[in-house]
């Protein structure tokens, strides 16, 4: 069973990278959801094992900008059906048309919450209690 | 296990000082309804008012943004009491007698995140894709107190109790009334039904239960269905309203609490079972986002498909994307110990319908009935009331910049309609 020390937090969600404890690894950069994907599509190719689906939520990929996925810290040997799911995943954010559209701020702080409570579902992190530590 | 639905026919729902149902209307006292939600400690902490509204067939009515629907119910005879575990105790349920207020539902509506989706449109083409349209609907529109913004899981919490309390109080209304029609179900043990039907074909539903985290939760007897492991529950405690919805995300491919209560494939199976099928139960899986509760969850279905000796299974989803995948490994591991399966989903394929419609697929998910495509543009025109806001249209998943046009109408994707490609089949737009 992998565990924290196992674990390497792919993300471009700013509320993740303010909320997740310290002691999880993390690979923060403000670039696209695409551009996440990518980034975790070739981690997987080079042997990163994939402990997250990349589509999590039902968001769909052109509505939320933000994408946190996990990986595994080191590489090890690459598994063949993470690599498909990874494709996969690219396939399907390409057909969904771009929507160009300025998104009010409290709307980016829903989208960013909703993506960081389906990371802590995933790692067993208690997301109402990051929130409620916050300092605001 | 057997259960007993009276069915109370509601033709029309109207505000009144007293709270009955007579002659096919049923007459609420708003107060009252809203006195029993606030009993709930959640509700008083998160929700500083409500508002109720109702919305009839053909009204020039656009209700959203909707959060669930619910069916009002109310045990008459039996064990434990409807939507166990989270209103009544945790009691078993499934047995005994159920009265149904039919042709009626609680919608409720409001902001919880800023996307927040769901239309249902009274009349006019919207109305067409929601089945919900076709439903006298008592309308709760949630609003919340200063400072949830911080606090949305919580406020997620109250607007769903306040939903399935509304319904609660309004199903008791039911109670001493003499259904107009009954229906009887009934799911024999293993054994029992191999010896009554012998020659028929075993057949159960896998239905798999969303499961993702925030706004993307189903409630099992009370339990958050991420935390629990692949399981077997009776067809008939769906009815009772085992199974909650606590989904706010994906409008068109959401399961409602209303959609739980009254499930077609269950419904489907129950009219074929001791005729052209054995009808053994219903395995309940999850969608999760952690790749090996994925991997267990479906293992896990595969096994008690084997175990149970099926034939043949449905197997239904919920959502989009992440789903599809736990969708095609339950397909495929199932198929692989030999039992038949065939799925039901909905289609993203573009807008031009062109693209490939699930995020995931394999040779052995061969039978394939959809709900639709997600992404076909419509045009809502402008509707005379609105209950609740229109605040969102721009931004909700098949809405862009723009999508509220200047004259008040909506382009948008069929996303934004409530129930529009529901994946258990509960929809207007399947071919039969």
């Amino acid at each position: 069973m992998e565990s924290k020390h196992s674990y390497l937090i792919v993300t471009n969600n700013p509320l993740a990278k303010e909320l997740i404890p310290a002691d999880y690894a993390m690979d923060f950069e403000p670039i696209s959801y695409r551009e996440v994907l990518v980034k975790v599509r070739d981690m997987v190719y080079a042997g990163h094992r994939l402990y997250t689906h990349p589509l999590s939520g039902s968001i769909k990929p052109n509505e939320t900008p933000y994408k946190s996925i996990v990986v595994s810290k080191l590489p090890k040997k690459m598994e063949l059906d993470e690599a498909e799911i990874m494709s996969n995943s690219i396939v399907t954010y390409d057909k969904f048309p771009q929507v160009f559209r300025e998104l009010p701020e409290g709307v980016l702080k829903d989208f960013q919450l909703i993506d960081y409570t389906l990371l802590c579902g995933a790692l067993g992190l208690d997301a109402e209690a990051g929130l409620s530590n916050r300092n605001f | 296990m057997k259960l007993e639905l009276g069915y109370i026919q509601i033709r029309d729902i109207q505000f009144s000082k007293e709270c009955k149902v007579e002659n096919g209307t049923l007459y609420v006292d708003v107060d009252a309804v809203k006195n029993f939600i606030f009993e709930e400690d959640d509700v008083k902490e998160w929700v500083k008012d409500f508002k109720f509204d109702i919305a009839k067939p053909g009204e020039s009515v656009r209700i959203t943004p909707v959060k669930d629907v619910i069916e009002p119910r109310v045990k008459v005879e039996g064990n434990g009491g409807v939507f166990p575990g989270v209103i009544n105790k945790v009691d078993t349920v499934g047995s005994g007698k159920t009265h149904v207020l039919r042709g009626m539902a609680v919608v409720t509506a409001g902001k919880i995140v800023g996307f927040q989706e769901g239309i249902i449109d009274m009349t006019g083409p919207g109305a067409q894709y929601t089945p919900f349209s076709k439903l006298n609907n008592f309308v709760v529109v949630c609003e919340p107190k200063e400072g949830y913004e911080e606090h949305k899981h919580e406020y997620e919490r109250a607007v769903r109790l306040a939903g399935l309390r509304a319904a609660t109080f309004l199903g008791e209304l039911g109670r001493n009334v003499t259904p107009d029609e009954t229906a009887e179900f009934e799911t024999l043990g293993i054994k029992e039904g191999i010896e009554k039907y012998p020659n028929l074909p075993r057949v159960a539903y896998v239905h798999m239960l969303q499961s993702q985290g925030l706004m993307h939760d189903t409630y099992v007897y009370g339990v958050d269905a991420k935390r629990s492991l692949t399981t077997i529950i009776n067809p008939t405690e769906t009815m009772d309203g085992a199974i909650l919805s606590g989904n706010c995300v994906s409008a068109c491919d959401k399961n409602t609490t209303y959609h739980h209560e009254n499930n077609p494939v269950v419904a489907e199976l129950f009219a074929a079972h001791g005729k052209t099928l054995n009808y053994v139960c219903n395995i309940i899986t999850n969608e999760n986002v952690y790749l090996a509760d994925k991997q267990r969850s479906s293992d896990w279905t595969a096994k008690l498909c084997r175990l149970l000796d099926l034939d043949g299974v449905i197997v239904s989803q919920e959502g989009f994307g992440n789903p599809d995948t736990d969708l095609i490994m339950n397909t495929k591991k199932i198929e692989m110990q030999g039992v038949k399966t065939t799925i039901i989903t909905d289609e993203y394929a573009g807008q031009d319908g062109k693209s490939q419609s699930l995020a995931d697929a394999d040779p052995l998910a061969d039978a394939v009935v959809t709900g639709g495509n997600a992404n076909q543009v419509i045009v809502l025109p402008k509707l005379d009331k609105v209950i609740g806001m229109l605040d969102y249209v721009d931004i909700i998943a098949g809405g862009h910049a723009g999508s509220l046009r200047e004259d008040g109408s909506i382009e948008a994707e069929l996303q934004v309609i409530t129930g529009a490609t529901n994946e258990m089949g509960f929809n207007c737009m399947s071919a039969r």
